[in-house]
């Protein structure tokens, strides 16, 4: 009995002896375990404290209202509108398929649009709402409001979006706008920061020029969520702010005009104000309609744009290249003035050709000018002496006078799609072709064939600063709306007062030519090519004293004619269109006083004279019938400011 | 009769309410009040539910647990035996007719109550072990003919509640039962024998493991390896203890728990969700009740004077510790996530029940503490 109390003694003892061991293990246990609330709870607390508040709060970026596009006159060009857009939100949906269905009997939601929400779908959290439709007709949507408490899950939208002018007169200057793509978020840091799903960007034109400032500021709405992402309470709103609006220099009603007139030709016409610089019209046809990019184009409607053989994607008037021809005629002779390479009145018989290291050189005139001093060359357009009067400039000289008024560089370089032309000189053909001059293209270049290109706008430009007495302006297309005071005390004057100051060295305008007489001598020519007997583009003049224009045609051959061709003498007209020759027209009016100049491009229009001179005859008409409301607009405007 | 079994010789009622130890009953009572407010939060201040099921649950088992204290020892080590083999028939029951919930069959309808006796297995293979080696002299222990019967005790019921499956609770359950064979003096080294001819057999038990088991313990390891999906809990939980601060972000105010980031923020995360609103200072308080229990508990066995007393007390002392040990790591993503509630404070009735038979027994060995048995 003894042993066994004794051995009860001793597995009590054992018992206690294992406790007291476990006892330390449970202490060094209890004091991990408040290190590690130490650990975390203090020493951690920012790092776990920040990332409880990215798990709390979510932003919702709203898309800002785009900036609006005004015409010279506040008109809209480029607007926003109601559009209809249809959401749905997922987990609000009973049945997806039973949903499609029924919506497929009310709008148009073919199976491709079907299989692509299907898939868009599958990215998406359930509670996200995902726009279906964004642009409904108002038929469609009326319908939908009518059958939506049939369909759970569905939300009809009122949301602005882009609207342009249907005719298109516009399109090419203001560009359009489109979803945001990949490649945009890549090239492009600022859109990178405020993309919202749903934002539309501009792709070309004014539209992507502006896109910075016209976008606006998204809005953000920031909400405390759940686990489940849902939107728990607002937490704050910070407002956004709306794109900037912008006014254009445009006047719509010449646009529209102008854009009528070609718009079943290939070609571009540019109206500029010879003084400001400002772009009164610019227009590109054939056109097309912005509007259809908004949504989303249409493939098929897309394949037809592209392989349209007119291009009409195209703004030609800053991104179209031609072969200047007559046109750069007055600056040949302008730059042989100057250079002093050449009298005035000194003759040059046209026999028609001429014979340069048994090259034959043709003039348009297969029986000759006859004798021809420079203003009749000019106004007659004669080859021959400008062969002549080229070989004596030289084609380096000519280069400078040429890029001094405009050619070969870019008159806005701010649009991506403008082209900066060319305009060769020696340097330039061994830099790329690699090959040395040959004076025979000297000879053509005089008549602005061979490598001369140059876009309609930068022709426009020459015109203008040749037409305002030979001083650089800037051309500009976004109007600073408010008008300054020496430019409206120049309206007031119809710019005589410029035009005194400028005598007077007084108008810090950079001045393009040596001797002023050249320029009126070029001017004055230029008026007889219009208006005398004989000129090339007579058959075009006004009679009526506030129209009058000058101007200067040309014909710029795109292929190389070949001797029994020039024998056979086809007409133009019955050549294959892609081979008929561009009519290119420059003026500048009214010709007391001007105050605006003009390009018109007709692609395989045939000769100047017919193919261009008409139509910027019509314009010119036009534009000067405009000339006392724009003037009237600016100085109401200037009052009222 | 029942005089009987409360009552021996000429100890009244008076008395043995004045031997009750009042401090662990605080220590519970207070532990009981802070889960009411945790459970309040974690239904976002809603009190019909959870709540209020909760303090419906700690009432009753709380009363159990002070009639339970009033039973002499001698009538528990008696029936020691009898709850063990009950709660194996129904663990055997839950087998055969369980309720499966989320893809476990832990539960058998009692039709007043959804019993997991998992849980109460718990306690039963302490106070079965306990009488079990009561009597075993010292020098018996580590003879092969008084091992087989532990051996079995334990394996019957963690093979079961694995085959659930559920091996959080398997594992507490195999913890539970071997702290009380150590402590009554079987040799380490067998321990480390039996280990060794375990871990030989894991890469055939990892092949038995079910995949969301085996997602647990690789995130355990890397809980960054899928963020979303299995490493969530652990990430959230942190986050939710992390940002809690010193002072916590006040009652009520937990955002984790309150959005929904929390997952089981009623069950085993209970913890969590105290300290995110709570603070350092709010857990540490709360540990430190945790660690007073225990303590106490381990008293109470020290001061008994027979084996069986202190075996119980100190296996249940140690078992109790087990139970927090492995939440508190689990919470703060020191262990795997297994599925072990913290006790009192997580909601779950069978868990309740079975800390309060367990406390009700250690009570009862304090107040009648210088009982023998026989």
């Amino acid at each position: 009995m003894q042993s066994f109390t004794e051995t009860f003694q001793n597995k009590s003892k054992i018992i206690s002896r294992r406790m007291f061991v476990l006892s330390a293990l449970k202490i060094g246990v209890f004091i991990s375990i408040v290190s590690r609330l130490f650990y975390l709870q203090i020493s951690e607390n920012i790092k776990y404290r920040s990332l409880s508040d990215k798990n709390r709060f979510r932003e919702w970026k709203m898309i800002p209202q785009r900036g609006i596009i005004e015409d010279f006159f506040g008109q809209k060009i480029a607007e926003n509108t109601q559009t209809f857009q249809l959401h749905m939100i997922p987990e609000d949906v009973p049945n997806m398929e039973v949903l499609l269905f029924k919506l497929a009997r009310i709008i148009d939601f073919g199976e491709n649009r079907k299989r692509n929400l299907i898939k868009r779908l599958k990215k998406r959290r359930r509670w996200e709402p995902i726009i279906i439709s964004d642009n409904l007709s108002w038929s469609e949507f009326s319908k939908l409001n009518l059958f939506l408490n049939d369909m759970q899950g569905l939300k009809p939208v009122v949301a602005l979006s882009r609207k342009y002018s249907k005719d298109g007169s516009s399109s090419h200057i203001i560009g359009y706008v489109s979803d945001v793509s990949v490649n945009d978020l890549k090239s492009n840091k600022f859109l990178k920061e405020i993309n919202v799903p749903g934002l539309k960007i501009g792709k070309s034109g004014l539209e992507k020029l502006l896109n910075l400032p016209i976008i606006g500021k998204p809005g953000i709405q920031r909400f405390e969520v759940n686990a489940y992402g849902k939107r728990i309470k607002e937490l704050e709103l910070v407002k956004g702010a709306a794109g900037k609006n912008f006014r254009t220099t445009i006047d719509q009603e010449v646009q529209k005009f102008a854009q009528e007139l070609i718009k079943e030709k290939s070609g571009s016409i540019c109206v500029m104000d010879i003084y400001m610089g400002d772009i009164i019209a610019m227009v590109s046809g054939p056109t097309f309609d912005p509007n259809k990019f908004v949504h989303g184009i249409k493939e098929k409607e897309w394949q037809e744009l592209i392989k349209n053989k007119k291009k009409p994607l195209i703004n030609k008037s800053m991104a179209g290249l031609y072969p200047p021809g007559s046109t750069i005629k007055p600056i040949v002779a302008l730059s042989a003035l100057e250079n002093d390479v050449i009298n005035p009145k000194k003759l040059v018989n046209c026999t028609g050709s001429m014979e340069l290291y048994g090259q034959k050189y043709h003039c348009w005139k297969d029986k000759g000018h006859g004798f021809m001093n420079l203003r009749s060359a000019i106004k007659q357009s004669c080859d021959i002496f400008f062969y002549e009067t080229a070989r004596k400039l030289g084609v380096d000289r000519l280069s400078i006078t040429a890029k001094e008024f405009g050619l070969g560089k870019k008159v806005f370089n701010s649009f991506i799609e403008e082209k900066s032309g060319i305009v060769p000189n020696t340097k330039w053909k061994i830099e790329n072709i690699g090959k040395g001059w040959v004076l025979g293209e000297t000879l053509i270049s005089g008549i602005g064939q061979g490598y001369y290109l140059a876009t309609p706008l930068q022709l426009c430009l020459m015109m203008a600063q040749l037409a305002n007495g030979g001083y650089e302006i800037k051309p500009r297309i976004i109007d600073d709306r408010y008008a300054v005071q020496p430019i409206v005390d120049a309206w007031r004057e119809e710019f005589t007062l410029i035009n005194k100051k400028i005598d007077s060295n007084e108008s810090g305008l950079k001045k393009l030519y040596k001797n002023k007489e050249n320029v009126k001598f070029i001017l004055d020519a230029l008026y007889g090519a219009t208006n005398e007997p004989m000129g090339t583009s007579y058959r075009s003049r006004f009679t009526k004293p506030e129209y009058v224009y000058a101007g200067k045609t040309g014909t710029s051959q795109i292929r190389t004619i070949s001797a029994e061709q020039r024998e056979s003498k086809i007409k133009n007209t019955d050549l294959p269109y892609e081979q008929r020759d561009h009519a290119l027209f420059i003026a500048f009016a009214p010709y007391k006083n001007p105050r605006y100049s003009i390009s018109v491009v007709i692609e395989h229009g045939g000769a100047g004279s017919s193919g261009a001179a008409p139509i910027a005859k019509k314009v010119i008409k036009k534009v000067l019938e405009r000339h006392e409301v724009r003037k009237k607009y600016l100085l109401d405007l200037y009052q009222e400011a | 009769m029942i005089r009987n079994y409360i009552q021996k010789r000429n100890e009244t009622f008076a008395d043995k309410i004045l031997a009750f130890d009042f401090i662990l009953l605080f220590l519970v009572l207070s532990l009981g009040i802070i889960s009411f407010f945790a459970m309040y939060s974690s239904e976002r201040g809603i009190f019909s539910y959870h709540t209020q099921s909760h303090m419906y649950r700690f009432s009753i088992f709380f009363l159990l647990f002070i009639i339970i204290s009033f039973f002499r020892v001698q009538i528990l080590y008696k029936s020691a035996y009898i709850f063990y083999f009950i709660v194996l028939l129904l663990l055997i029951a839950v087998d055969l007719y369980g309720v499966t919930a989320s893809g476990s069959k832990r539960w058998i309808n009692l039709f007043f109550i959804n019993l997991q006796p998992s849980e109460l297995m718990k306690v039963a293979l302490i106070i079965f072990l306990a009488r079990y080696y009561a009597k075993i002299p010292v020098q018996s222990v580590n003879n092969i003919r008084y091992i087989l019967i532990p051996i079995i005790s334990v394996m019957l019921p963690v093979l079961l509640v694995i085959a659930q499956p559920d091996l959080g609770t398997a594992i507490l359950i195999a913890i539970s039962g071997l702290i009380v064979v150590w402590l009554s003096g079987f040799r380490l080294k067998y321990f480390l024998y039996s280990s060794f001819i375990l871990l030989s057999f894991v890469p055939i038990g990892i092949s038995f493991l079910k995949p969301y088991q085996k997602s647990r313990i690789l995130t355990f390891l890397n809980p960054e390896r899928d963020p979303l999906g299995a490493g969530y809990q652990i990430i959230q939980s942190k986050i939710a203890v992390g940002s809690g601060g010193i002072f916590g972000k006040g009652f009520l105010q937990g955002s984790q728990s309150y959005l929904d980031y929390l997952p089981e923020k009623h069950t085993d995360f209970i913890f969590t969700l105290f300290s995110e609103e709570f603070g350092f200072l709010g857990s540490v308080i709360l540990i430190l009740i945790y660690a007073m229990i225990i303590y106490r508990i381990g008293k109470i066995g020290a001061q008994s004077k027979n084996n069986f007393s202190k075996l119980f007390c100190f296996g249940f002392a140690s078992a109790f510790f087990v139970y927090f040990a492995v939440n508190m790591s689990m919470v703060l993503g020191l262990l795997p996530i297994v599925g072990a509630p913290l006790p009192i404070m997580s909601y779950g009735g069978s868990s309740m029940l079975s800390i309060m038979i367990g406390l009700g027994i250690v009570m009862s060995i304090k107040i009648h503490n210088q009982d023998e048995i026989n």
